[in-house]
């Protein structure tokens, strides 16, 4: 092992001599150079006499010593020569630049800005984003040849048939949870029967869907932020802008009509996965036996609710779509943005499918479909 | 790389086998396989202490993979590898590899840390080996180490997205000398640099490891490169290291790879022109 690096001082004339002894390595320099920083006596020279071993880090502390004090370096081996003299060629004399924070009370005043101008001018990238879309999507409709078939039916499969088995699984608990909990509230009044009504209704009107955008949300939209993201980073989609594929053909209008196209239809998969798992619940503990809970959903939930559905799936698709590739898309610098964006995709998809759904909520009542 | 190490001259390269000190770098019979495609097989080599070696071949003959494998991130199949006299191979955890501290690697694209600054990329190895060195040091060491590869100063408050292909290497080259290390891996070092950049990126390399004696193991297609310097190289090709020398020693050789590659047109110009280089330099 090497010997642990140490200094003394002999003083005079015209300053005190620094004395180094032992192996000035990176892997021992740690604590000494904290007490030679303390040094405030003037140096005249640097002995590195009893240095038994150098490298660049211990050849650049004598570099920096002797350019602040002006000392001379002597008695150095050729080694540590050669070390300090090519630290002297590359030192342009600067300090070494940091990163200088702002003071906190500036900082947050600063970040709070920077965020309520990036929202701003993020309003704007997404309105240019969505007219690139709609652009695009009018060049696909002129030219279909150029509908990509293979991607679309690719991301139809990822977005739609893979979810089947989580999609199916959540809805039917979720089923099992509302009659449950309903029931056991009803009960009091003596009106289990309306189990029906509660576990219909709900399912096809609002849970069905709902639950579906926020599971395709997490499963589909972070994906498409991730996928283009990466692809961003590697180049890959200026690589196909090269070759003359636009990526909002080739990339962003198959994740969105896929999405699209399968919101609605996970959305009734989910609500009658909810029903039957209503359904089972009534045959087991309520005492209704399973073809006539089916049976009478059909009589007690209003063809309406049906289309309430339905009607929402596409929209909330279109939301969850746009946002995934929309921040995919924007991604520039470096690993952690993919990971940022795909974060803002998923909250931004999920707050803006409930906010939505209280509109429709609302706007449904009022025109009578209540 | 101490001075008493640098003191030594390197060891003159002969024919007769290094001894066991001289050799920083001992594979033997080193088996790697990707399914049943077959990479390396029964493949030896020697690196010695102080030396610059090339590892050249065609593409898909293995030479990252030996690397990964020598630097621990691949696990070979068979054989065993030594390094500074520490088995890698023997080692399962990455953790164990104490001898990490003593080799820099440059990757290919640089491989830097996305979301750090340069600085903060060269400080990264510090901080995890010694922690006891001050913020200030620290600074200062970044510093220096992005000026000794040729970078301006300013370079090293700046992102890796904000930097061209060249100065990413450079970084790299910056991180990878981080902890003053013996062993230098190069993978690829010049592949996409202007001519121009690539000629000061050789002389940067050989000038380093004159200062610093570094032994350094380059994996190039630079024909260049290798003639200016390269002490030794090493031929990758039907899964093992054919033949390793100095490039006359390989021409003298009849084996039609190294011939067509050393002889092929790109050959030919790039042997004249090192020619031309070494009559002017007389």
């Amino acid at each position: 092992m090497s010997t642990k690096p140490d200094f003394t001082l002999t003083p005079g004339e015209g300053g005190d001599t620094l004395v180094l002894t032992g192996a000035m390595l990176v892997s021992t320099l740690g604590a000494l150079d904290v007490r030679l920083r303390a040094i405030t006596t003037p140096i005249a020279q640097i002995d590195l006499a009893g240095v038994d071993a150098i490298d660049t880090v211990g050849a650049w502390i004598c570099c920096r010593l002797s350019r602040d004090t002006g000392a001379a370096i002597v008695h150095a081996g050729d080694g540590a020569q050669r070390l300090i003299d090519a630290l002297h060629r590359v030192d342009d004399g600067h300090e070494a630049q940091t990163v200088r924070l702002l003071p906190v009370w500036l900082r947050v005043p600063a970040n709070t800005g920077d965020t309520v101008v990036g929202l701003l001018s993020g309003a704007v990238r997404v309105l240019g984003f969505v007219g690139q879309m709609v652009i695009a999507a009018g060049t696909l409709l002129r030219h279909p040849s150029r509908i990509r078939g293979k991607a679309l039916t690719h991301q139809m499969e990822l977005v739609g048939v893979n979810a089947l088995g989580i999609i199916g699984l959540m809805s039917f608990l979720v089923g099992i949870v509302i009659a449950q909990q309903g029931a056991v509230e009803l009960q009091q009044f003596g009106a289990e029967v309306y189990t029906i009504n509660l576990v219909g209704r709900l399912t096809l009107r609002e849970l069905g869907i709902l639950m579906t955008a926020i599971m395709v949300a997490g499963r589909s939209g972070s994906a498409f932020a991730a996928e283009l993201g990466t692809m961003k980073l590697t180049e890959e989609v200026d690589a196909m802008r090269t070759i003359g594929v636009a990526p909002m053909e080739a990339l962003v209008l198959p994740r969105v009509v896929a999405t699209v196209v399968m919101m609605p239809l996970l959305g009734v998969y989910s609500a009658v996965m909810g029903i039957i798992g209503g359904a089972f619940l009534g045959q087991v503990s309520l005492g209704i036996p399973f073809f006539t809970f089916l049976t009478r959903i059909r009589l007690v939930v209003p063809t309406y609710d049906v289309w309430v559905g339905l009607i929402k799936g596409p929209v909330f698709g279109l939301i969850v779509a746009l946002a995934g590739c929309y921040q995919g898309m924007q991604v520039k610098a470096n690993a952690e943005e993919v990971g940022t964006r795909t974060t803002a995709a998923v909250v931004f998809a999920i707050f803006t499918v409930i906010v939505l759904d209280a509109f429709f909520a609302v706007f449904f009542t009022e025109v009578g479909w209540g | 790389m101490t001075a008493s190490e640098i003191d030594t001259p390197p060891a003159e390269p002969t024919d007769a086998a290094a001894s066991p000190d001289d050799c920083l770098i001992r594979v033997r019979g080193l088996r790697n396989e990707f399914g049943s495609y077959v990479v390396h097989d029964n493949l030896d080599l020697d690196v010695r202490r102080g030396e610059i070696i090339g590892v050249v071949g065609g593409s898909g003959t293995g030479k990252s993979v030996l690397m990964r494998s020598i630097i621990g991130l691949q696990i070979p199949d068979a054989g065993t590898i030594e390094v500074l006299g520490q088995s890698i191979t023997a080692v399962r955890d990455d953790a164990d590899i104490a001898i990490r501290s003593h080799w820099g690697v440059l990757f290919q694209g640089g491989a830097l840390f996305s979301t750090l600054t340069v600085a903060e990329n060269v400080e990264v190895p510090l901080r995890e080996f010694y922690p006891e060195i001050s913020e200030e040091l620290l600074a200062e060491i970044a510093h220096f180490k992005v000026l000794l590869t040729g970078l301006p100063g300013d370079a090293t408050l700046k992102y890796p997205s904000e930097l061209s292909g060249g100065m990413r290497k450079r970084a790299g080259l910056a991180r990878a000398l981080a902890l003053d290390p013996e062993l230098l891996f190069l993978d690829e070092p010049t592949a996409g640099l202007d001519p121009i950049g690539a000629a000061a990126f050789d002389q940067l390399i050989k000038g380093l490891q004159q200062t610093l004696g570094l032994t350094v193991f380059l994996i190039t297609h630079d024909l260049d490169t290798l003639h200016e310097i390269c002490d030794r190289v090493a031929v990758l090709a039907d899964r093992q290291v054919i033949a390793v020398g100095t490039i006359p020693e390989l021409l003298a050789l009849d084996h039609p790879w190294i011939q067509e590659y050393f002889n092929g047109p790109r050959g030919r110009a790039a042997t004249a022109a090192w020619h031309r280089a070494s009559e002017r330099t007389a």
